[in-house]
């Protein structure tokens, strides 16, 4: 069975944290942006969970699929840039926790 | 070199070996990797049970070498010129690239539009994920450690090295195409281009500057 697909919880605008863990498997969650937060830029739709689909399961039930968008100097601490440069990257919603009122 | 079984050995080949010549490079295609083994083994066991043809294989390798930067290109030019096609292509790529004739393929795309206060540029840091769709096969910089790895933690430094200056007052946005999105770079139009056709404005549109590292430039 597919399961119920989750509602997603987040819109545009939100803030969140990615969750810091560290499970094995085909994780599309980059390392270096664990354990950070950022603002929801746009949700993508739903998409199969590529944990499970890497080992030929359904990837059922779909997460809802998010940009995030991230800043720089807060993901790196000798970020040699400029402070509003950023990054966006799509994390499904089970990454996902909401963040601190900023 | 003799070689008795061999039914046609002319003399040519005999006196070619006492001809002095460098040797030969040997081959960098030769290396018969475990991937490559298995590869191998699964489209010949596929072909042989009747699944597919060696002709679908051919004709697919084919079709994958036939999309390239001008796709892009096009899309670019299109937009450029019209300014309701941009609003759809913004809105609803894959449909936009549709109406040119280009085929979408399973994933979907994010349109991202450079302006006057940001800059965008595209990375895969997990593997070389690249739309191939609009641009083809991605070059092998992108696909390179250096690349996924410095593209996301110094953007500047690797734009400045594509010959390409950021201003500190414009944003540098790059974009980690980790899952089911791929993203092309909708870049500025040069000024001078203003009566140009969308036919020529196409030439101008590179494949570099659609993935972020280059902005497009006027002729001349």
């Amino acid at each position: 069975m597919s399961g119920t697909e989750p509602a997603p919880r987040f819109r545009p605008g939100d803030r969140v944290r990615v969750r810091f863990a560290d499970p094995p498997g085909h994780i599309r969650t980059p390392w270096y942006i664990r354990g950070r937060a950022g603002v929801v830029e746009r949700l993508c739709g739903a998409y199969g969970n590529p944990e499970e689909l890497a080992y030929n399961r359904p990837g059922t039930p779909r997460q809802p699929l998010y940009r995030v968008r991230f800043r720089q100097s807060q993901i790196w601490p000798d970020y040699r840039g400029v402070p509003t440069d950023t990054v966006d990257i799509e994390i499904y919603q089970h990454w996902l926790e909401p963040g601190e009122a900023g | 070199m003799t070689a008795p079984d061999e039914p046609h050995v002319h003399d040519h080949a005999h006196e070619h070996a006492h001809v002095p010549h460098p040797p030969a490079r040997p081959d960098t295609d030769d290396t018969l990797t475990y991937y490559k083994a298995m590869e191998i083994a699964v489209r010949e066991l596929l072909i042989e049970k009747g699944v597919i043809s060696a002709e679908d294989v051919r004709r697919a390798i084919e079709a994958m070498d036939a999309r390239s930067p001008a796709q892009g290109a096009r899309v670019v030019a299109r937009a450029w010129s019209d300014p309701a096609y941009k609003a759809r292509l913004l809105a609803d790529p894959n449909s936009a690239i549709k109406e040119l004739g280009i085929e979408p393929g399973v994933y979907k795309l994010v349109v991202l539009e450079n302006t006057a206060g940001v800059h965008n540029l595209v990375v895969c840091t997990l593997c070389s994920c690249y739309p191939r769709g609009v641009l083809g096969l991605p070059p092998d910089w992108y696909k390179s450690r250096a690349y996924r790895s410095r593209a996301v933690r110094e953007p500047r430094v690797v734009l400045r090295e594509f010959g390409t200056e950021i201003p500190d007052h414009v944003e540098v946005r790059v974009h980690d195409s980790t899952a089911d999105m791929r993203y092309l770079v909708l870049p500025e139009r040069p000024a001078g281009t203003e009566g140009l056709s969308e036919s020529v404005l196409a030439e101008l549109i590179t494949r570099d500057s659609m993935i972020g590292v280059a902005r497009v430039l006027a002729p001349g």
